[in-house]
């Protein structure tokens, strides 16, 4: 067990728990932040999407030790109201089904914008392609992408 | 105008006491607003008292309803749907509502279960008829305050008026009167066009906290004091458990226990929810998940042979029937050769029509081909899990079950606890299609928490919920037609199995267009537990038989869907034989607007390849035409067009929703996923060896057209699902000009070929 200090959704925190823990456990199970969802513990779909420092991550895989002085952001932290452009977006064009994989497409997708404001097809295809939607609500998501990108 | 009696179900419009207690679910959001801001926020301001009008509802002093959502909510959008129905029929503003998920009452609600694409069909008079009963209720006491008669009431929006004395009140302001007046023997059900909410477009009352990532998820669920556990099961089919060294595991940190626990006792008759391979696994219950986790794998099992099992099984009928497993540790690829010898040799008569012997040896040609599909995991993105806190006399259970009427009964049972003791408690879910209608994962959770005496979540992990599966049997089909020297058809042969039950069901389309008709029926016993996965049976027959169809079609020179069209002439205009089990002009009427909508026949500038295909299931028919390009070797689905006729389209958008996520499931299964066992191993355990298909294999565009109907609702969770794997194989024949007959079409391969 080790103690680690850090920022999540712009709060500090302090866990004290096995270096290996991967940052997803720590979020759902330590610090009561369960939008992040487990899916497969093997960065394999995506569910479990957050943003380190700003980039999209699979926190199923990444250690707690890892983290370091990185902000994290996980769905409960993207807009102070649900009102990031990706979260009106899946709002305005009802994407989710089951929902609960929606978490991780948002952050992935919240990612994918801030780094390319108008993505083509293939850039969204390339950016998505990690995240799996069992109810496969994928053509609502691509749609989706490009409200959010229309209004941002 | 409809008057009907409300006795149906009349329990459920009794003023039940029953629902309190059972909104504040958790620490959940448990109030979903119906009013999503879209720009600015507009809460609604929540009223200082209810009025429970009935079972289904309640009317605050300030005009807010709460309706309850009676079913399992898993992505169909039932949450929303079910409660405009209510809506409706009480003609209350939409804006005005708050949608509650009910808890398991069978007091109240009938049927509360997610499966058989049947909610809203089998809701739908019941539903109705809560809105219908309580507005009536408050008419009455509008009535009896002006002292005026009753039908000269009228109501809209939240709000009674009575022209005449130009008098009006709105609903919060008389529930209180309305809600000690009796429950009307009779109410006027609404005429289908003057409905305002059922065929408007609605956003699903969970979107925001969707979203915005709130806790609705019965993985989500934390409590004081609950401890997680995972359990695990023997690694093979046809293996049980020998013995286990936990020594390791309990000294790991975290972990408070690790023991052993007997799903079924010795003389108890399952029922179809307690379907399950593994009735004894080793459980590992600490303090975090990944402490859990840890343990789990420093355990040191040693497991057996589990050699020839007898389940005792509960049939239909109340009797009970004992079923023998057999002892091999099975192979896919024996399974293939086995089911290619059985269909080569005799099968089970299930229907004939006229004479298929003759037709087949008077035939000038005879087409002959056969299908197979693999076994398939549902894979639910959330995997199963359920929080249980069973005490001495208690059950608390909540979390995700497409059955919690059946589950309640089997907890009972093996508690030996009385069905009043027991609550169940749903959460909405990550993925349903039909693997949690088999219920062990919530008798496994209250069997941990009854031993470890403390709440218990027991979460699988992603490798645990893919290998412990209900799965999609292994199926197999040949097909046969026979033409006279003239190309006509005249007789028609299919003859299906599966591993260890077959798809077919005899009555439907064809049978009935084809004056020499054969259909028979095989299965081969199997340990694999199996059981209903998104439109069972029909998600490998359709497929075949529309495949088969095509082939038919070109054999004959003849345009696919007129050659369908052809045929439901004939079945309409001289049926041969009975009990035919489809409706010929709604299902030629799906084909006829799918060809129109699309450009199925019509010259493109673009190099697509068309496949057409039709299936009725689940009391609803589907056509659809998928567009196909081919791009570095690759197949590129540019669009689906698909025609739906499910009778009255209550929420749209959500349906439209709903049948695209179908044809995108539909799509995946029939190119890429499978689940295959060697020696009773299931080989593909999570998402990085078995494939599920991904963003960039979604159709460009799905364009979905509803048949406008006056019908009562048909189901729409699996009708879309089955068709699409014959479209499939069409449009890939026409681009590749090779036939496709074994699912997944290309598996693990990314190019065609």
């Amino acid at each position: 067990m080790a103690t680690f200090d850090l920022t999540i959704n712009g709060e500090k925190k302090q866990v004290d728990v096995d270096p290996k823990t991967p940052l997803l456990w720590v979020l759902r199970d330590h610090l009561n932040l369960v939008g992040t969802k487990y899916g497969c513990g093997i960065a394999a779909c995506g569910a479990c999407t957050v943003h380190i420092d700003g980039t999209a991550m699979r926190s199923c895989v990444f250690p707690i030790s890892e983290v370091g002085d990185n902000t994290v952001t996980t769905i409960e932290g993207l807009s102070e109201k649900g009102d990031h452009p990706v979260q009106k977006a899946w709002l305005q064009h009802d994407v989710p089904q089951c929902g609960y994989c929606q978490a991780g497409q948002i952050m992935s997708a919240s990612a994918l914008l801030k780094d390319n404001p108008n993505p083509d097809d293939k850039a969204i295809d390339t950016a998505m392609n990690g995240n799996i939607c069992r109810c496969g609500t994928y053509t609502r998501i691509k749609a989706a992408i490009k409200t959010a990108a229309k209004n941002s | 105008m409809t008057v009907i009696k409300t006795s149906y179900n009349r329990r459920s419009f009794l003023k039940a006491t029953a629902i309190a207690g059972g909104g504040m679910l958790l620490s959940f959001n448990w109030l979903a607003g119906c009013n999503i801001p879209q720009t600015k926020e507009k809460a609604l301001e929540m009223p200082k008292e209810w009025f429970e009008l009935n079972g289904f509802l309640k009317i605050g002093e300030n005009g807010v309803v709460t309706i309850q959502s009676p079913n399992p909510e898993i992505g169909q959008n039932v949450k929303t749907s079910m409660p405009m129905i209510v809506a409706e029929e009480l003609d209350v503003r939409w804006e005005d509502v708050v949608v509650e998920q009910a808890a398991l009452n069978t007091g109240v609600f009938k049927r509360q279960l997610a499966g058989g694409s049947q909610s809203i069909r089998q809701g739908w008079k019941g539903l109705r008829m809560a809105g219908a009963t309580a507005k009536h209720m408050l008419k009455q006491a509008a009535a009896k305050q002006w002292e005026v008669p009753v039908e000269e009431i009228s109501a809209k929006d939240g709000i009674l008026s009575h022209k005449s004395t130009n008098k009006s009140i709105g609903y919060g302001a008389i529930a209180s009167a309305a809600s000690q007046l009796p429950v009307p023997e009779k109410v006027t059900l609404k005429e289908v066009k003057d409905f305002g909410i059922i065929g408007t477009s609605r956003k699903n009352v969970d979107g925001k906290d969707i979203v915005t990532g709130k806790p609705l998820f019965g993985i989500d669920v934390q409590k004081e004091g609950m401890l997680i556990a995972m359990a695990t099961h023997p690694p093979a089919f046809g293996m049980k458990l020998k013995s286990v060294e936990d020594a390791a595991a309990k000294a790991m940190p975290g972990i408070k226990d690790v023991f052993t626990i007997q799903l079924f006792n010795d003389d108890y008759a399952r029922g179809f929810v307690d379907s399950t391979a593994h009735s004894e696994l080793v459980v590992v219950v600490g303090n975090t998940t990944w402490e859990v986790m840890q343990a789990k794998k420093a355990l040191k099992i040693e497991w057996k042979n589990s050699g020839e099992q007898t389940l005792t099984i509960k049939n239909f009928r109340g009797g009970t029937v004992n079923k023998k497993l057999p002892a091999a540790l099975e192979n896919s690829v024996v399974h293939l050769s086995q089911m290619k010898q059985i269909a080569a040799s005799t099968a089970k008569e299930v229907r004939k029509d006229g004479n298929p012997a003759k037709a087949f040896k008077d035939a000038a040609k005879i087409i002959e081909r056969s299908y197979s599909a693999p076994f398939l995991a549902h894979n639910c993105m959330e995997p199963m899990n359920f929080y249980a806190n069973v005490t001495k006399d208690k059950a608390e259970l909540i979390g995700p079950v497409q059955t919690p009427e059946f589950m309640e009964k089997t907890v009972a049972a093996r508690l030996g606890m009385p069905l009043e003791n027991i609550d169940i408690q749903m959460t909405r879910m990550g993925g349903g299609f039909g693997r949690r209608l088999y219920g062990h994962f919530l008798l496994e959770a209250a069997l941990i928490s009854q031993q470890a005496n403390a709440p218990v979540k027991l979460v699988y992990t992603r490798e645990d919920d893919m290998t412990h599966g209900v799965y999609r049997p292994a199926y197999y089909a040949t097909y046969r037609a026979a033409l006279d020297k003239d190309n006509n058809l005249i007789g028609f042969h299919v003859r299906a199995g599966g591993i260890p039950e077959g798809p077919l069901v005899a009555n439907r389309f064809p049978a009935g267009a084809v004056d020499n008709y054969l259909a028979e029926d095989w299965s081969i016993d199997s340990n694999i537990s199996i059981g209903a996965f998104r439109a069972p049976r029909s998600n490998f027959i359709a497929g075949a038989e529309q495949s088969f169809l095509d082939e038919i079609a070109e054999a004959m020179d003849k345009d696919p869907i007129a050659f369908r069209l052809e045929l439901l002439k004939r079945s309409k205009e001289v049926p041969v034989g009975e009990k035919n089990d489809y409706d010929a002009d709604r299902y030629a009427g799906v084909l006829e607007l799918v060809r129109d909508k699309s450009d199925w026949g019509k010259e493109s500038t673009k190099d697509l390849h068309h496949g057409v295909s039709a299936y009725f299931c689940h009391n609803t028919y589907i056509a659809q035409i998928l567009d196909m390009a081919t791009v570095d070797g690759k197949p590129k689905i540019e669009q689906v067009h698909c025609a739906v006729d499910c009778g009255i389209v209550v929420n749209p958008d959500a349906a439209t929703n709903l049948t695209e996520g179908g044809i995108v499931d539909g799509i995946g299964h029939a190119l890429y996923s499978g689940l295959t066992f060697k020696d009773g191993v299931p080989q593909q355990s999570n998402f990085n060896n078995y494939r599920l298909i991904r963003h960039s294999e979604a159709p460009e565009k799905i364009a979905v057209h509803f048949v406008k109907s006056n019908i009562d609702p048909t189901g729409l969770g699996e009708p879309p699902y089955p068709p699409i794997m014959g479209a499939v194989a069409n449009a890939l024949y026409r681009a590749t000009g090779k036939r496709f007959y074994d699912q997944p079409f290309m598996g693990d391969k990314d190019v065609l070929g």
